[in-house]
Parts: structure tokens; sequence; C-alpha cells
């Protein structure tokens, strides 16, 4: 190891911060678009404040913004950890961190400005796709060239899901965007009709798959047995889990598409596959959860592994709701109702964002090599993430339910039983509540916001060096 | 060499790790999505199903920039209770000129894909413009800058056919050369209410 050498540290720390802010921009925008839903005149008439524009905000924010800097700035720090060494072309991983912040800035804009490609989950138009793609291939060099320069022989496991995250999020956004531009605002998709569904819900279903739990599945294997200051429980089901996991993940998009203009193969075989990753998905809650077990007594006082545990249990709900909405009777109720947009939810916030700032509180207090400000104003985000939790997937349960139930009601002449509009109508009180659960979530990050800062003010980021073992240890 | 030891290897060596995920991950793709990409019977139009005229066209971009899909679907599934609300089920033949396909995953509001002729052109610009104006209950936003702007105020329509014909759309010469008069003195609400006017108004041929 040559003298003098240090993990470089800084540009997750900054990844960190980009991180915390799009997550208040991303629910923010989130909020507003809920309280358009009880309140639809508060767009005062600009395009820019209308639902539909400020919808795609939301969701590119939360998941590109909030969820993908929080995943570069955690896999910077693990891959050097795990790899014991520094970050392979650190330049270049400041290129990413800071190109990715610029392009996504410039994405925001255009949606408000009304560029949309249409599909959803992928509506950045065609120049930003190119800016992501460039950005996404410095990340594989960063992060691939770490890993190829390690001292460590064996590549721990967070890797492997970092890794997937890298590669398959690569081939998934490439093809779902092919297209004919025609101005800078606007390109034809490659794809038609069924066609383009089809590859659309293979890209939609697996940026959920390797994005949001593949990649965050990377931020729970190195950070839980850290927290919990003990070896993940089972090597071996952690192998198992993740080959299946990467298996089959990619089969199940189609369950987007149950009862649609697709050929009945395709949606039987996305349910199947649908039901098999249940497998792989608990596989993994229980290796987290055996990982936590004996170290039971940390959740009293480390506010952090508490978020963790937490995230876990949506986790395993999330992942276990998944498959039962993909089973075609199911779906039947459930699809283009407000309980997908529950599902999400109990995945999106219980599960991505309480394991990020579960992550964050033992992150930033070690980066900056000092205490977290205020544990209390910790616990504090704690009850209101799990109680803005609670809420949106009630309100959306019982908004999705009666929605689904109520369309395909029919009365015993076989006429439907209820219009449109009232049923419409009478999500009301749902929407209100969903609202209110919306701005306690909100609420909670903007204390986690508050106490970061508080932290690291005035600090630096600690310098940290490789430990001095022996070369291939292993 | 059992199993633990192969993953031994490949855990020990990043190039092959990197190459088992491809591999691993693309197996779905390749078995379930590319023979779906390639099966022209899902790419054929019907025989009444025709290509957007520039006036449809421009309006179905304007549905595609306010993001309409978000809380109106475009697909009638073949159930009892769906069929009775919005008409007859959708057929993947009605698609093969939609890019990109429209079918969403939410319904805030009603399914649109047989809303063709379902309302007077006058019911759509006053409820597009104002929709409480019509229908008192209504969440849905109101669109005022639609009835202000020209149709064509881009100046892209061209561009656009040229576009679509190289992916195979059968637009001549003569259809892209009369596309501009088409859109003269219209606004955005015009075009937009021209595209729902003419959803889902392929019979495939039945005509009870």
């Amino acid at each position: 190891m040559p003298a003098g050498e240090r993990y470089h540290d800084r540009v997750a720390g900054w990844l960190t911060g980009f991180a915390v802010l799009w997550s208040l921009l991303g629910m923010t925008a989130g909020v507003y678009i809920a309280a358009e839903l009880v309140w639809p005149t508060i767009d005062f008439g600009q395009e820019w404040l209308s639902y539909g524009r400020l919808r795609n905000l939301h969701t590119n924010a939360v998941i590109f913004g909030f969820g993908v800097s929080a995943l570069m700035a955690t896999a910077f720090y693990s891959v050097q950890r795990t790899c014991h060494v520094p970050l392979f072309a650190p330049g270049l991983a400041w290129f990413v961190a800071l190109a990715w912040q610029a392009t996504l800035l410039a994405g925001g804009a255009s949606l408000l400005a009304g560029w949309t490609g249409g599909k959803e989950y992928a509506e950045l138009e065609w120049p930003i796709d190119i800016a992501i793609a460039v950005v996404w291939v410095c990340f594989a060099v960063v992060f691939f060239g770490t890993i190829a320069r390690r001292r460590i022989q064996a590549i721990y496991v967070s890797n492997w899901f970092y890794g997937a995250l890298i590669i398959v999020i690569a081939m998934l956004h490439i093809v779902n965007s092919l297209a004919i531009p025609v101005t800078w605002s606007k390109s034809y998709s490659l794809f038609a009709g069924a066609q383009d569904a089809i590859v659309q819900w293979w890209y939609g279903h697996n940026a959920v798959g390797f994005l949001l739990t593949g990649g965050f599945l990377g931020m729970l294997y190195y950070f839980l047995p850290k927290h919990a200051d003990r070896p993940i429980w089972s090597y071996r089901l952690s192998i198992v889990a993740f080959w299946a996991f990467t298996y089959s993940y990619i089969w199940a998009g189609p369950h987007h598409l149950h009862y649609n203009a697709v050929p009945e193969w395709v949606q039987s075989l996305g349910m199947i596959m649908s039901l098999v990753l249940l497998a792989p998905s608990w596989a993994t809650m229980v290796n987290g959860v055996m990982t936590v077990a004996g170290a039971w007594e940390k959740l009293r006082t480390d506010v952090a592994l508490k978020f963790i545990v937490l995230s876990l249990a949506f986790y395993g709900l999330a992942t276990f709701e998944g498959p039962m909405m993909s089973i075609k009777s199911v779906n039947v109720v459930s699809h283009f109702t407000d309980w997908t947009v529950g599902h999400v939810h109990s995945g999106a916030l219980g599960w991505n964002a309480l394991i990020t700032f579960g992550t964050f509180y033992f992150l930033v207090p070690r980066l900056v090599g000092a205490e977290l400000h205020s544990t209390r104003l910790a616990n504090w985000h704690f009850w209101l993430a799990l109680a803005g939790v609670m809420l949106y997937v009630l309100a959306m349960w019982g908004a999705g339910v009666s929605q689904g139930l109520l369309w395909l009601s029919l009365d015993e002449i076989g006429e439907l039983s209820f219009s449109f509009k009232d049923i419409m109508a009478s999500m009301a009180p749902y929407y209100a509540l969903r609202l209110v659960a919306g701005v306690v979530f909100l609420s909670g990050a903007v204390l986690m916001a508050i106490n970061l800062w508080m932290t690291v003010k005035g600090r630096v980021i600690v310098r940290v060096a490789p430990p001095a073992v022996a070369e291939s240890a292993a | 060499m059992n199993a633990v030891d192969l993953h031994r290897r490949l855990e020990r060596h990043s190039g092959l790790l990197i190459f088992g995920i491809l591999f691993v991950s693309a197996i779905g793709g390749l078995v379930q999505v590319l023979p779906s990409v390639l099966d022209d019977r899902l790419a054929t139009p019907g025989p009444d199903v025709k290509p957007y005229g520039p006036v449809e066209l421009t309006g179905r971009d304007i549905y595609i920039r306010e993001s309409c899909g978000t809380c109106h679907s475009q697909q009638v599934r073949p159930l009892l209770a769906e069929v009775r609300r919005y008409g007859a089920f959708s057929r993947a033949d009605e698609f093969a000129f939609d890019r990109p396909f429209l079918w969403g995953s939410k319904r805030t509001g009603p399914d649109l894909h047989r809303i063709g002729g379902r309302y007077s052109d006058v019911w759509h610009r006053l409820h597009l413009l104002d929709p409480r104006a019509v229908v008192p209950d209504s969440i849905m936003p109101a669109y005022p800058w639609l009835g202000e702007r020209a149709a064509d105020a881009e100046g892209d329509i061209q561009a656009k056919m040229r576009a679509l014909r190289l992916l195979g759309h059968p637009y001549t010469d003569a259809d892209i050369e009369a596309a501009p008069a088409a859109l003269e003195g219209l606004t955005e609400v015009d075009a937009l209410v021209a595209y729902l006017q003419g959803l889902g108004t392929s019979t495939g041929g039945d005509t009870r």
C-alpha cells in the first residue's frame, strides 16, 4: 500500500448532501400534487404547476435524484472499504457526482416545460437520456475499476448488487429509450403500440427491480452488518438469493399489462415469474432479520438501526404484496387503481427512503468524525416517517380497493352499479388523508436535513486510510 | 467442482462476475421481450386503422406533453363491467401507429380509449379549458393555455411526419406537403379535441 493513501470520501459526502436535497424537492412536489387532487385549482392556470408536469418531476426527483444520488454515495463509500483500496479515477468519480446533478436539474426543468417521451419512469427526452447514459458508463468505470484494483480477493456481496444495478439499468435504459429524434424536445419511440408496452414494462418493472430493490439491497448488505456489528447471517443464502433475484426479476414486467392487448403467454409468464420472485425477496429479508437477531438490544439506543430494521419490514411487506397483485384475479381489482400507488409508496417510502435515512444517520457522523447533532430529533423523524408511510398506505388501500370493486360492480340485471363520476367523488376523504400522510412524512425528512446539516456544519470530511492488512488476506 | 467452488471463482474475478450478471439478467428479455418485438402480429394495423393525420398527431403530442396518460388509461380490458362502461375491449391492432403507447397505469379519471364520438366537440372544449364548468365534482386540472396557443406554434409538423415515415408510417409526400395548411387557424385545444374524437373508433371490421 502506497504511503499516505486515503479513501475518497468527500465525493460520497457531497452525493449524500445532494440526495437529501433531492428528497426534499421530490417529496415537496409529491405533497403538492397530492394537494392538487384535493384542491384542483391550486395550479393557478400555470403550465409548470399543472398536475401532469409536476407528477413527472416528483417521480424523477425521488427515483433518479434522491435514489440514485444515495446509491452513488453509498456505492463509492462502501466499494472502497470492501476492496481496501481508494476509488479508481477519483476525478471521474467527481464528474459522475456533479454531472448527474446537472443532468437531473436540466431534466427536471425540461419536465416542467412539458418535454416528455410519455413513458412512465422514462419520461426524460432524448438529449437527457444520452447524458444519463454517458454519466452511467463513467459510474461503471469508477465502480468496476475500483473492484479490479481491490486488495481483498473475494468481491463482497454488496458489490454484486451495486454491480447488477449498474449493468442492468444500463441495458434497460438504452433499449427502452431508443427513439427517432424530431427536435430537441421531441422524439418518437422506436417501438409502437403493444410492442412498446412490453418493452416499456420490461424497463419499468426492472427499474424498480434493479434500482429500487437491487441497488438498495447493496446498501443493506454493507450497512446492516456495519450497524449491527455482526456479519451477514448466511453467506450462502445471499449467493442463492442474488442469482435467483437477478434471473427472475427481469421476467416480471408483463404483470403491468394483465388483460391488456398483449399475448396471453406473455401475461401468464410475467405472473408466474412474479410469484417465483417472492422466494429470493424473502430469502434476503430473512437474511437481514437474522443478521440483526441477537443485536436487538441495540434498537433501544441506535436510531439509525431502527430505521434499517423498519425498512426491512416494509421490504418484506412490499415484496409480498407485489407478487399477490401480479395474480391475474387480484390484478383485475387492483390494476389502474390507487392500490398500485399505495404499493409503490410502501416500497419507496417504507423501504427505500427509510433504509437511506438510516444509512445517512450512520454515515454522515462518521464522514465528519463527530456525533449526530441530535438523537432526539432523529427519534422524532423515525416516528413521523412510520406514521406517514402507514397513513399513506392505508389511505391508498382504502381508495384502491374501493375503486377496483366499485368499478366492476354490476347490479342484478347486469347494469353498472355506479357511475365513474360518483366513485371518483367518493375518493375525496382518502385523497385528503394521503395529503396529510405526505406532509407528515416530509416534515420528518426536513428534521433529518436540519439534523444532518447541524452535524456537518463547520466540520471537514475525515481522511481515512485503507487498513494496513497483508495483501490478499483471504 | 461443486456450486460453492464455482461461485468462489465467480466472486474472485470481476470480469466473470460482470459477464455472469449480464448473462443471467438478459435471459428473461431474450425469451420474453425479444419474440414479442419480432412478432409482426402485434405491429400490424387493423383494416380500418389509419396513421394519425397532422391535426390528430398534433393533438396526440399535446396529450403526451400534458401527461394526460398519468390519470387516463387507453385500454379497455375484456371484462363485462369494463365493456359496459367504456365500450368494446382494446385490441393490439388498434395501436400500431402509437409511438409511444399510451395505455397508462392509473385511472384517476376514466379510460379514454373509446371516448371518440361520445361527447360533442363543444363539450370537450369546455371541459378541457375548465373541467368544473361541465363536471362540478371533477378534480381534473384546467388547461386554459390550450385555447390560446396556435396548434402549429412549433412549426415542426412536417419534421414529425418525416420521422414517423422513417419508422414505417405510410405518409405520402403529398400528405406531408399539405400538413401545415391543415393546422392553419387551429388552436391546441382544437387539435387535442380532434385526437380525442378519433380515439378508438376502429371497429376491427365488426359493424354491429
